[in-house]
């Protein structure tokens, strides 16, 4: 077997917060944001790293890529040991943050991937070619010498990553890259980084908040609460493991008060003075057909929409299914 | 050094690119040399000597330290804005390329409308040497070359320490300008003046007198106050090495505690 692309064993990251008690004393509380975590990531694999706001994602982030040393267990990236080797991790990674940028906000795209392709020594002969592919695949065409600061978020976000993957690293870690992007844009995102995958093999791992994020480009999810991993494995079966529910919108033709009982599921909310029913249901102990079909015998439906259970969602149930000994509150 | 030119490449040509509001900034930098030079003047109208200096010494010591701080200030004057680069997550961006920390953000930006400062400072410099009753040497010609360099070493290098001390004082700001441009202000009279801590401080912990008030002594050939004997001027290399030393292993703590203790 070859060596897993990330490796991380018992990794653990102590911040101490000092607050405030009394005039001139403070307390030192030490507060673990990542706490025991360990896992390996394939080489080619994807995967969606998940966990509420300050449930240790960006920590642990900052550890693989060397910006924060751990306080106690070990991080290989690449095989490396990521602050010791910092400078050589660097060529071997692409690491965008959705809401930090790491482009020059007064240059141009085309002068950044300039520059870039000199602080990382890429070949003259062969980088250009390795930027038009990034050009054309993320239609940056139009906008590759408007300076980044007059680029919408959405442009934005693409000459991020096409930086960087510019230098072809074999590791891309997105943190939250299609956070306060439009669907359109976040559609396009997820095609191409479906497609470097395919093509070039690149290994990916990303943290979201986006449920189609997750479900169109990871094939494993692990979630982090406390700084502990507490689900480690497909979507599938993070959804079928907290019984997770679907919702169903349905229109129908004329305003119905109430469809009364239809068995597997629940109403959420009635709308439009009836004109508009939201029924929740467990995929395991019913499907949409027969939803449908009891639902037909009842009203006529004019449309329906399915709506898939919310990550948020999804973790606070994975969350409130723990059964633990009360907590340290979170920083 | 390719990709170092690249970046300080682009940085020229975007404060470049608006003509007229970078002629303003150089005006107002001319403007900044010559107030301070002014200050000098209005002693002189004053006083025949300050500290064994008559008027035209005085003007060349302002000229040697003038360059060596104004040329530090426009490369690496920045680097002590390190508080605006850690909160903007540019550190991090810097962390995440392959190349040292410090080189990225000593040329992520270069302020050339200090060259205004330059400017006032090689002119006074230029009319000031000939001035002056100087044994030409090749010893005294060597120092004239290599003075404004080191003086420029050693502001660079203080600038440094005042990032490195900011990793630790997140508002340390004022207090590291209190080393930086206080040492720039300090180096700009003669350091007989000051009394005899001050003049200590501000020769062996903040070598600002090495900059510029120490090589005069060698040039003009004076005997130098307590503390201070006229060979040390030759010793200014030294002490920019020195400088340099503390300020990169200051740096460096400063680095691997912003990894150990995080944004």
């Amino acid at each position: 077997m070859t060596e897993p692309i990330i490796s991380v064993r018992d990794l653990r990251r102590e911040f101490v917060v000092r607050s405030p008690a009394g005039r001139l004393r403070r307390t030192r509380t030490v507060v673990a944001a990542v706490d025991g975590l360990s896992f390996d990531l394939e080489a080619g694999s994807a995967v969606g790293y998940i966990g509420a706001n300050g449930a240790g994602k960006s920590t642990t982030i900052k550890m693989l890529t060397g910006i924060l040393v751990p306080t106690a267990g070990t991080v290989r990236t690449c095989g490396l040991e990521p602050i010791r080797r910092r400078r050589e991790l660097a060529r071997q990674i692409g690491v965008v943050f959705g809401q930090r940028s790491q482009l020059w906000w007064d240059l141009p795209l085309r002068e950044s991937f300039r520059t870039l392709a000199a602080i990382h020594r890429l070949p003259t002969a062969s980088w250009p070619a390795r930027r038009d592919e990034l050009v054309e695949r993320l239609d940056l065409g139009s906008f590759m010498d408007t300076p980044v600061r007059q680029l919408s978020l959405g442009q934005r976000i693409r000459g991020e990553i096409a930086a960087a993957l510019l230098h072809s690293p074999p590791l891309l870690i997105l943190d939250e890259p299609t956070i306060g992007l439009d669907v359109l844009s976040k559609e396009r995102l997820r095609v191409f980084l479906a497609e470097q995958r395919a093509l070039h093999g690149t290994t990916l791992l990303l943290t979201t908040h986006d449920m189609d994020d997750v479900q169109r480009l990871t094939e494993r999810i692990i979630v982090v609460d406390h700084g502990r991993c507490v689900y480690d494995g497909t979507l599938t079966g993070l959804v079928a493991r907290v019984g997770a529910e679907r919702v169903m919108a349905v229109d129908l033709a004329e305003p119905v008060t109430s469809l009364g009982e239809i068995s597997g599921t629940r109403t959420v909310a009635v709308e439009s003075d009836g004109l508009r029913h939201r029924l929740a249901f467990a995929p395991e102990r019913t499907t949409a057909g027969a939803i449908l079909e009891a639902l037909g015998r009842r009203a006529q439906v004019r449309d329906l929409a399915i709506e898939e259970p919310d990550i948020e969602d999804v973790v606070r149930r994975l969350y409130l299914s723990q059964t633990r000994t009360p907590r340290s509150p979170s920083p | 050094m390719r990709a170092y030119r690249v970046l300080l490449g682009s940085r020229m040509r975007s404060q470049t690119a608006y003509r007229r509001s970078f002629a303003f900034d150089i005006l107002g930098s001319v403007g900044i040399g010559v107030v301070e030079f002014a200050e000098v003047y209005i002693i002189f109208t004053n006083v025949d000597v300050l500290g064994e200096l008559d008027f035209a010494a005085a003007a060349l010591l302002f000229a040697l330290a003038n360059v060596g701080f104004s040329v530090a200030d426009m490369v690496v004057g920045h680097v002590d804005r390190l508080p605006a680069y850690l909160r903007e997550g540019t550190l991090d961006a810097f962390l995440l390329r392959p190349l040292p920390v410090l080189a990225q953000l000593i040329t992520s930006d270069i302020s050339l409308r200090r060259l205004g400062r330059t400017g006032v400072a090689t002119a006074v410099f230029a009319v000031a040497l000939p001035l002056n009753d100087i044994v030409w040497t090749p010893a005294t010609v060597t120092l004239v070359v290599v003075a404004p360099v080191t003086a420029a070493a050693i502001f660079a290098a203080l600038f440094v320490c005042a990032a490195a001390i900011q990793f630790w004082l997140v508002e340390g700001g004022e207090f590291a300008n209190a080393f930086t441009y206080g040492g720039a202000y300090a180096s700009e009279y003669p350091a007989s003046i000051y009394s005899l801590p001050m003049r200590l401080l501000f020769s062996f912990v903040v070598p600002a007198a090495f900059a510029a008030y120490l090589p005069l002594l060698v040039l003009l050939d004076l005997p130098g106050p307590a503390g201070l004997p006229q060979w040390l001027g030759w010793c200014t290399p030294l002490a920019a090495a020195v400088i340099w030393a503390v300020a990169l292993a200051g740096w460096r703590a400063g680095l691997r505690h912003y990894t150990g203790a995080g944004s």
